[in-house]
């Protein structure tokens, strides 16, 4: 380099900001209630309000890991929701027919990948915008679900099923063990393969991406896929952590969660460069936000509405834009002062 | 002195992510001049033409327009103060209406509603003032990227304009729009405007410049009148270096040897409806093909179909001999074709992504996805690639965006290169380019066909396809229309050929 003094300023990570929007909400729990960050040994395993934010969180967490990659090739998957309610139902029906625990997941696997493949095809081979060609599973897919299940709540009695969501290994909860193993399972795969390089490249330009010899439509297939793996899995999940298949309840808004999750996690919406640890993080804040809102005694009605206060805030946080603004506005100030 | 400067700037700094691209430059524009901005890619040129139009907030420096300090924070704070600016590429919405786009973003008419009779006078009264003749509610995307241009002027010109920032607007036409062009300038000039001229194109600068000023590496070379300053000259200004010979041909191109060498592609009655006739192509190793034309006469078009972007209805193609489906890119890169686009921002580059993502996405493409290339690996063909083609860069790490339009495009050769093709297809390489980084991709050409690579070289430039083929097919109306063998390859032989049927009709 010719100039060493002008060595390139990289811009900060938008982790910086997730992490300071988490400890802020960790601080304002911990003064309502000094005993928040508290994990103590009970029955054998851990016991603590964080333990039950990573047991709750597991869920949204799973459904961000696949969304990411959909956002990150420049789509959005509406339909996890939805998903979530059919792999729920058909892991119901295959446990009442006395099938085994390893053909109940892979039968979750299936539905989730069968509608990730739908998604996908749509997107990537009809041109159909993601929003439209996804929002058609968001709406059929719950119609599905009540057909498999007749209309019915299914209770589940299985306890191999049920220790998905609720058991612990070595006395720490096994839902967010197998998520957390999950995140870095995908992403060896990614980034050890030159698989992530392909999602961003398509996602930041898809026609350069096609022109420079990717499979672009095959790339986007493939994140709908896993996209709708993990749906399926989170199925399982929320069907274990209730004990039952509700075709209408399950999975229900959780789309939008997801969304969020990855957005404020610094995944932009337009396609690109995506985080998995972001992500992570992101469906962490949103736990515990929820979480925060239960332990204060917010209206679950009303609850809503703070959360997405504290949304808008975190984005702000990202945006180089805002920074600057009020960055701007603090200089002028300072000056008008002096 | 008698009148003051329309335009002064003053010590004008800009800084990026630790590259200088402006490091204290001044510029001066007076009332009823044309000044020519120019500069090698990298020079400096769009930074100074965003900082004047409130893209970028200079990090020091002073712009006064008309004797008055101003700091534009917007490109609407900068048309506020009179300052208009063309760009390069027209951005203008192509599905919107000439007069919509004429009066958008103030559109006569109160309470939110439009009063439409005044949008169409307010459109015919602006284009009427350029002499420009085309219907007001014609679909912009309609019309032909000249006349878009000038609807660009014309929108631009609405606002009372003291001073007209055109961005290389040349970039795109033929010779008679230019002409066109230049009378509207004139016109302009005539009017008391004054006029910011960003160009490539020397025979531009001399045919209607008063004025040049010259930029490198973001420092101010110095502001000359045009007519004392001889082409030689300024050139040797844009360099940096004496240039001996302007157009120095590296005379071994029209004389190469010609071993029978082998037929790497071979197209037989390849055609597509509506885009190419049916034609037959051969292209072999260690020959550099030239396809020339006018604009619209199916050159990239051609190109498209031996890459498989888009499918060829008739014909065949061969690879090697050997008959060879090519239905997509993909297969294309496979089988050791290369494209570099004409298109670099739509089809080229993958702006977020890092000069060395960039760089290694061809070669990992044709890799497969599993077998991932080695970050050393990578690494090691970025250090190779940015010394080999002289890429500026801060490091390899960059976002390709922040480079300057010839390096991007020379990221994008290193790209091609990178898969060790044994076709390369060059569409327009050298387009909105200076001429040193011009004379270093036709230097590239000598050396990849020296290499034994087979290359087709599209140009709008007579000149240049002179200087670097050794055989030109010339295409006329989407058509193969002939062959310039070498022994007649002279610009003027060529000029004929391209024209052919125009004289006809």
């Amino acid at each position: 380099m010719k100039n060493p003094d002008s060595r390139p300023r990289r811009p900060v990570s938008p982790l910086v900001w997730l992490v300071a929007g988490l400890a802020l909400l960790v601080l304002l729990n911990l003064t309502k209630n000094p005993a928040f960050l508290r994990v103590t040994w009970h029955d054998g395993h851990l016991f603590g309000t964080p333990i039950d934010i990573l047991t709750q969180g597991s869920r949204t967490m799973l459904l961000a890991l696949g969304m990411t990659l959909v956002i990150a090739t420049g789509g959005v998957d509406l339909s996890v929701g939805s998903v979530c309610a059919i792999t729920g139902a058909v892991c119901a029906l295959t446990l009442q027919h006395g099938q085994s625990l390893a053909v109940t997941l892979a039968a979750a696997i299936g539905v989730g990948a069968a509608a990730g493949l739908a998604n996908g095809l749509l997107v990537a081979r009809l041109g159909i915008q993601p929003i439209v060609a996804t929002l058609i599973l968001m709406v059929a897919g719950r119609g599905i679900a009540q057909l498999v299940t007749d209309g019915q709540v299914l209770i589940i009695k299985h306890a191999a099923f049920e220790f998905l969501a609720t058991g612990f290994v070595l006395g720490a909860p096994f839902a967010p063990l197998a998520v957390g193993a999950l995140y870095l399972v995908s992403h060896a795969a990614l980034r050890r393969t030159a698989a992530g390089l392909f999602i961003e490249a398509v996602g930041d330009n898809e026609t350069a991406s096609r022109f420079a010899g990717l499979a672009a439509a095959r790339v986007k297939v493939l994140a709908y896929v896993f996209c709708g793996i993990c749906a399926g899995l989170t199925g399982v999940l929320i069907a274990a952590n209730i004990g039952a298949a509700d075709g209408n309840r399950a999975g229900e808004n959780a789309e939008l969660d997801a969304i969020f999750a990855v957005v404020v996690g610094g995944t932009a919406l337009t396609g690109g460069r995506f985080t998995l640890l972001g992500s992570l993080l992101g469906a962490l804040l949103i736990q515990t936000l929820t979480t925060t809102m239960y332990n204060l005694g917010v209206a679950p009605a009303v609850a809503p509405v703070p959360k997405a206060l504290v949304i808008v805030g975190v984005s702000l946080l990202q945006s180089e834009k805002f920074r600057a603004l009020v960055a701007r506005a603090w200089r002028r100030e300072g000056r008008s002062g002096a | 002195m008698s009148d003051e400067p329309l335009l002064q700037l003053r010590g004008i700094t800009k800084r990026f992510l630790g590259v200088t691209a402006l490091d204290g430059v001044d510029f001066t524009l007076r009332a009823g001049e044309i000044h020519a901005l120019l500069g090698e890619n990298g020079a400096g040129k769009s930074t100074l033409i965003k900082v004047l139009t409130g893209v970028h907030a200079p990090d020091a420096g002073t712009i006064t327009l008309a004797g008055k300090r101003i700091a534009p924070a917007s490109p609407k704070d900068a048309e506020q103060a009179g300052l208009s600016t063309v760009y390069q590429e027209v951005n203008l919405i192509p599905a919107l209406s000439v007069a919509e786009n004429i009066v958008l973003g103030r559109q006569p008419g109160r309470f939110g509603f439009v009063n439409w009779l005044a949008v169409r006078r307010h459109a015919r009264k602006a284009l009427a003032r350029l002499e420009i003749d085309c219907d007001v509610d014609a679909e912009l995307g309609s019309l032909s990227v000249a006349l878009q241009q000038m609807v660009a002027i014309a929108r631009a010109l609405d606002l009372r304009a003291k001073l007209l920032i055109l961005d290389e607007p040349t970039a795109s036409l033929d010779e008679k729009e230019v002409a066109e062009l230049f009378g509207i300038m004139c016109r302009l000039r005539a009017d008391g405007l004054g006029i910011v001229f960003v160009t490539h194109f020397l025979d531009q600068v001399y045919a209607i410049s008063d004025r040049l000023t010259v930029l490198r590496n973001g420092q101010l070379v110095g502001e000359f009148p045009t007519a004392s300053l001889p082409r030689l000259a300024l050139v040797g200004k844009m360099l940096g270096r004496d240039v001996s010979d302007e157009s120095g041909r590296p005379a071994s191109a029209s004389t190469a040897t010609k071993n029978a060498a082998a037929t790497v592609l071979e197209a037989r009655g390849l055609g597509r409806r509506g885009a190419v006739h049916p034609f037959d192509l051969t292209l072999r190793r260690g020959e550099v093909t030239g396809l020339a034309g006018l604009l619209g006469s199916g050159r990239t078009e051609t190109a498209r179909l031996l890459f498989g972007i888009d499918r060829a209805d008739t014909g065949e193609l061969y690879l090697h001999a050997q008959r060879a489906a090519l239905p997509s890119p993909r297969n294309a890169v496979r089988l050791g074709l290369a494209f570099c686009s004409e298109d670099r921002k739509r089809e080229g580059i993958l702006p977020n992504l890092s000069v060395r993502e960039n760089l290694i996405i061809a070669l990992q493409a044709k890799r497969g996805g599993a077998r991932s290339l080695a970050r050393a690996e990578q690494e090691k063909l970025c250090a190779h690639y940015t010394a080999a083609l002289r890429i500026k860069t801060a490091d390899a790490e960059t976002p390709i965006k922040n480079l300057s339009g010839g390096n991007q495009q020379k990221v994008l050769l290193a790209r091609w290169l990178a898969t060790q093709p044994e076709l390369i297809i060059l569409d327009e390489p050298t387009r909105g380019i200076d001429v040193g980084a011009r004379a270093e991709i036709e230097a590239l050409i000598a050396q990849l066909r020296a290499d034994g690579l087979a290359v087709l070289f599209i140009s709008s430039e007579i000149e240049e396809i002179v200087r670097t083929c050794s055989r030109v097919l010339v295409m006329r109306e989407r058509r193969l229309a002939e062959e310039v063998s070498t022994a007649d390859l002279t610009p003027g032989r060529l000029m004929q050929a391209m024209a052919g049927a125009h004289e006809e009709s």
